[in-house]
């Protein structure tokens, strides 16, 4: 089982989900985060006074699959929806998840999936 | 027919005016829970309602018959409707000592300096100038100094507490850093901020068109629609002057300061609304909102932390408001101006500044840095104002 993390713009959030569930990815877990990368934040003003705005919002997608072949269409979908070709566009991380528990019926590991 | 036609316009002219003022309620909470951080909005608000509440009663118990000497010396209105219209402004004088201290004050020790305003430091001032003055005939006597509503009764007063309540607290933890640069701290709610200025600015009609005192003959009607004409007037030139100085300052618009801006004009008009043309109040707005874009960042260069800017638009602008009197109406002469702001702030900051000191001493006006850290919502209220968002740094 392998467990999927996408940091992505926000405002591809939607793309992204629809290309997964087009995909047959049946679940997800989002969160808004912060972060940089090689894109800069920005400065922004206040009553006179400068102040640099050095982490960005995006939106983190987690994924768990039941196999690799799972995780390479999730992986191709997110690619495809999340990329505008400017920077800042995200990062896709890969693991090895150890076990699933289904909490409702105690199903474990791909039965859970 | 109504029997004493002019008592009873006059008496509802004093209570419709009351009414706007009590605008100012909402106004300036509305104004310093937008500005200040999550974490302290429900704290600045529940300091907000105390100030209505403790002043309001501490002037009507003592202060008002200190101020004017009794309850019946005048009978033109309602004696109820005149002490309303009077009551209606204490709470101003300390919401704007309250506001500049924001985000680092403890609210039990700050009632109790509300007490001290309400009941003694504002009435003294009201006596001296509007009321029964006690300095009759000496060399202190300001009676002559032109201030139909309070540039410098009002806002200079509070602005002059405000002063020695600063030096004496210091700025918010963190604010200044050991280089020498401003650590931004920005506001939490900008519409709330926009809704609080402009309940203000409602307000000020009441504050300055009911100031005239009387409407029900044709000079005076004149008069308070001329003074509530002005009033706008320099709201709005010091609106664009504040608009269009921060832009060529900034390259960007700040409507925080835009707003400040605005409501600098309003003080500085309201020394003498009721005796300029329709023209000049729009040179006092803009140099109001000028004194506040240029001021702002001045007081951060002395390390004077005010997170709501109440020091350039009330102490500044009560300043210039009281001057320009003397300088555009040919009657009032600016020496007794000059003598009357002279003689406020040499009676208002001392008194405040040892008062202050005092209470800070014996009850710790100034929340400790740790507290400033929760957040006084956390230490002083136990509730948080917005508790689904995440709580600010």
């Amino acid at each position: 089982m392998k467990k999927i993390e996408a940091i992505i713009k926000p405002f591809k959030l939607e793309d992204v989900k629809e290309a997964l569930v087009e995909a047959g990815i049946e679940g997800m877990t989002i969160s808004e985060v912060k972060g940089y990368g090689r894109q800069q934040g920005h400065s922004e003003l206040y009553r006179g006074a400068e102040y640099v705005i050095e982490f960005i919002p995006k939106i983190k997608i987690e994924i768990v699959v039941s196999s690799q072949a799972f995780a390479d269409v999730a992986i191709n979908a997110i690619k495809d929806a999340a990329n505008t070709g400017k920077i800042g566009d995200g990062k896709i991380f890969v693991s090895d998840i150890q076990s699933v528990i289904r909490i409702r019926t105690g199903e474990e590991d791909e039965e859970a999936l | 027919m109504l029997d004493n036609p002019s008592y009873i316009i006059d008496t509802f002219f004093a209570i419709f005016a009351m009414v706007l003022i009590i605008f100012m309620v909402p106004g300036f909470a509305m104004l310093e829970a937008g500005l200040v951080r999550t974490k302290n909005v429900t704290s600045v608000l529940t300091v907000n309602v105390m100030i209505y509440a403790v002043a309001s009663l501490s002037f009507m118990l003592v202060g008002y018959e200190y101020a004017f000497g009794s309850w019946d010396h005048q009978d033109s209105i309602s004696k109820y409707a005149f002490f309303l219209f009077q009551m209606a402004f204490v709470g101003k004088v300390v919401n704007i000592m309250s506001g500049g201290v924001s985000e680092r004050s403890r609210i039990l020790p700050l009632a109790l300096f509300t007490i001290a305003v309400g009941a003694f430091i504002y009435p003294t001032i009201v006596n001296i100038t509007w009321g029964a003055n006690f300095l009759e005939g000496t060399m202190f006597d300001i009676s002559g100094m032109a201030d139909l509503a309070g540039s410098t009764v009002i806002h200079s007063t509070g602005g002059w507490a405000l002063l020695a309540a600063i030096l004496i607290m210091g700025p918010r933890r963190g604010r200044y850093k050991k280089s020498g640069a401003v650590q931004v701290i920005p506001a939490s709610n900008i519409p709330l901020v926009t809704l609080g200025a402009f309940l203000l600015w409602i307000g000020w009609f009441g504050f300055n068109g009911g100031s005239v005192g009387a409407i029900s003959s044709k000079e005076n009607a004149d008069a308070v629609a001329l003074t509530i004409m002005n009033t706008n007037t320099a709201g709005i030139a010091g609106a664009i002057v504040g608009w269009l100085l921060t832009y060529f300052t900034y390259k960007k618009f700040d409507v925080t300061m835009i707003l400040n801006g605005a409501l600098g004009g309003l003080v500085a008009v309201t020394a003498g609304p009721d005796q300029y043309d329709i023209y000049t109040p729009i040179l006092i707005g803009a140099i109001g909102g000028a004194l506040v874009v240029w001021f702002v960042p001045l007081f951060d260069k002395l390390k004077m932390d005010d997170p709501v800017g109440a020091l350039s638009v009330h102490l500044v602008n009560g300043i210039w408001g009281t001057l320009a009197v003397g300088i555009f109406v040919p009657t009032v002469s600016i020496m007794a101006q000059l003598k009357g702001i002279a003689v406020v702030g040499a009676i208002v900051f001392p008194i405040s500044f040892v008062i202050i000191y005092i209470i800070n001493k014996l009850f710790t006006l100034r929340a400790g840095d740790e507290e400033q850290q929760e957040g006084i919502d956390y230490t002083e209220c136990g509730m948080e104002a917005y508790p689904e968002f995440k709580r600010s740094i």
